[in-house]
């Protein structure tokens, strides 16, 4: 029975300087390797029948009270329970500097050094708001030229990848010489722009990758892919990569 | 009962029913009085719905014969027909581009009157192997007219011609036929690029296969064949209408893929001094056409498979054809016929598999597109 929430929502923290901040509740499943197996905490059982909430760190807990396992807290009482653990977790560190990224609205952020600028307009918090200012050593969204750098050479090389399985009848698994740029050079004439749209022939609403699988089994003769399979997304990135720059319009015939 | 909608199927049956009752106890006379007229509706409403049912224009066939069909330019007019660009794997390989070629050839054979010859516009071999290339031509061995052949880039590179020379003979030659001087080029030529990259045969051919492929150098009909072009038609009067059958368009479409030919401007230059010029190019697989100066240009659909307009350079002449259907095999592909006429131009049908043949009349293009215009399509290239 997991009663632990996760309170890692970016709006409210930054990022934590121990590891533990890549405790992402997202679940990626299989796409990143970590190198170690990522820190597990045991969540002490409820002594009041209420729900148990744990800190990041693994250590400070709270019990919410009236709280019935499976069960929602509202934003206000979410709020108070998290700045009820941050003043905890301050208290016990007194040394130990936590970062702001952002303040929270209508109330003073739970212990925080006040060396940040950030100010803050609406009181949703996470939603971007374009007054908040850059300040220095902000770990969390601090990306540099090279981070970029290096991110758009992943996905040139992944574009370029669907370059090579488009123009190969055998990296597409075709019986019978026929490759994509046959019919389509420069993936001309592919519109990705315009999917979904009801395709008749499908008899459903079609997405591109389900008519690159289409393409695949008939002209191609090959067999289709998965939506998993990195031939096929590397191809939908290649398509798209043609077209960049050309206005959506979703159901166009 | 309630007033349904009918299906655009459905229509096209009634349609058909109606037409063919009509016909079932008519004379030649009226059958040509409804097969116009049916044209003529669909053509003043500016339409050509691929779902009705229309009548095959028939008046093209009605071609005279004998010396009271000949011209002021002193030719006779008559028709010839194509098959082009098959690009034909083994037959254990792919049965889908055999299929096509099967079904022009079925087509041609079929015309009547028969043309007085048919011209296969090049690319007879995807990828120019002696295999691919004899299947070719034991498949249009069956055409009853006389075959010209013509040669396509697919053909040449994996061995620089020497299969299909001793299958076919030499890729340029030129011929007079009543009256018009015929001159088939080899348009298809490029510059060494596979020397200096250590390229295989097979890498050359590759290369050369790929329409997009940046690798390969534009296409050219070279200074050695312009010089013979320019022997040729030497002894050619300005007043004889020349009909010129070549791969490459023979003017400079879309660089990127080759839809182009490098010396276009020279070639071009050649050809000024006739009065009537028509050439009648392969290779890019699509309804096409063009008028620079006094030259007209129709371009051959492609047997095996259509391809889109170019993103940029299409000729504003160009009637485009509907951009073709992925759920059909032979949407966007098929033959055609060309009629030259009494006073030396050229009239082209192109007969789409699956859908109504268009016809394009010479004076549509000699005239800028001011007369004749072709109905355009619906569904634009994007």
């Amino acid at each position: 029975m997991r009663a632990q929430l996760s309170l890692v929502t970016a709006a409210l923290f930054g990022a934590v300087a121990a590891g533990a901040a890549a405790y992402l509740s997202r679940g990626y499943s299989g796409h990143i390797a970590y190198a170690q197996a990522l820190p597990s905490h045991q969540v002490p059982s409820a002594k009041n029948g209420g729900v148990v909430v744990q800190l990041c760190d693994g250590v400070t807990t709270t019990e919410v009270k009236g709280l019935k396992p499976g069960e929602q807290m509202s934003h206000a009482q979410a709020m108070d329970v998290s700045r009820k653990l941050m003043a905890e977790w301050q208290r016990k560190h007194p040394e130990r500097h936590w970062e702001m990224a952002q303040a929270e609205s209508g109330g003073t952020p739970a212990g925080s050094a006040p060396s940040s600028t950030s100010e803050n307009a609406s009181g949703a918090g996470a939603t971007g708001t374009s007054e908040v200012k850059s300040q220095q050593g902000d770990t969390y969204a601090s990306f540099h030229d090279r981070d970029y750098m290096i991110w758009k050479a992943q996905t040139d090389a992944f574009v370029d990848y669907g370059n090579k399985v488009f123009h190969s009848a055998k990296l597409l698994g075709g019986t019978i010489g026929v490759s994509c740029d046959m019919c389509h050079p420069n993936a001309s004439n592919t519109h990705p722009e315009t999917y979904p749209k009801y395709q008749v022939q499908l008899q459903r609403v079609a997405l591109l990758r389900d008519m690159i699988d289409w393409c695949i089994e008939n002209p191609v003769k090959g067999k289709t892919l998965s939506a998993d399979d990195p031939k096929l997304r590397a191809l939908e990135a290649y398509i798209l990569a043609q077209r960049n720059g050309v206005a959506l319009a979703y159901g166009k015939h | 009962m309630a007033a349904r909608h009918k299906s655009v199927e459905t229509k096209f049956y009634e349609d058909r029913d109606r037409v063919l009752k009509a016909l079932r106890n008519c004379d030649r006379r009226t059958f040509l009085k409804i097969s116009a007229a049916t044209m003529g509706a669909v053509m003043a409403k500016g339409l050509m719905p691929p779902h009705t049912f229309q009548l095959v224009e028939m008046a093209n066939a009605a071609v005279e014969k004998g010396s009271s069909g000949v011209g002021a330019s002193g030719s006779a007019p008559f028709r010839f027909a194509y098959i082009s660009d098959s690009h034909l794997y083994e037959r254990t390989l792919n049965q889908r581009f055999v299929r096509s070629i099967v079904k022009a050839v079925d087509d041609v054979n079929a015309l009547d009157p028969q043309p007085d010859f048919v011209l296969y516009g090049g690319d007879l071999a995807q990828l120019g192997a002696p295999a691919q290339l004899e299947q070719g031509k034991q498949i249009l061995s069956a055409v009853k007219a006389p075959v010209k052949m013509m040669v396509g880039e697919h053909d040449w590179f994996l061995d620089m011609g020497e299969k299909w020379q001793e299958m076919f003979g030499p890729p340029t030659y030129s011929f007079d036929w009543k009256g018009v001087h015929v001159v088939v080029l080899m348009s298809v030529y490029e510059k060494d690029f596979w020397t200096a990259r250590k390229m295989t045969p097979e890498e050359r051919m590759q290369t050369v296969a790929g329409l997009d492929n940046a690798v390969q150098s534009r296409f050219e009909v070279g200074e050695k064949q312009r010089e013979w072009l320019k022997q040729d038609l030497a002894k050619v009067p300005s007043t004889t209408p020349i009909v010129v059958f070549s791969h490459s368009p023979l003017y400079k479409y879309y660089r990127n893929w080759n839809f182009w030919t490098d010396d276009a401007d020279e070639v071009q230059a050649i050809l000024k001094p006739y009065d009537k010029v028509t050439v009648i190019h392969g290779h890019t697989h699509q309804m096409l056409q063009n008028q620079i100066g006094n030259i007209s240009f129709y371009g051959m659909l492609s047997t095996a498979w259509p391809w889109p307009y170019a993103p940029e350079g299409l000729p504003a002449l160009t009637i485009q054809m509907n951009r073709a259907d992925p759920f059909d095999q032979f949407d966007g592909c098929g033959d055609g016929q060309a009629t030259a006429r009494a006073d030396g131009l050229v009239d082209t049908v192109y007969n789409l598999w699956d859908r109504n043949p268009v016809t394009v009349k010479a004076d549509y293009l000699v005239s800028r597109g001011k007369t004749d215009q072709p109905p355009a399509p619906q569904f634009a290239s994007y």
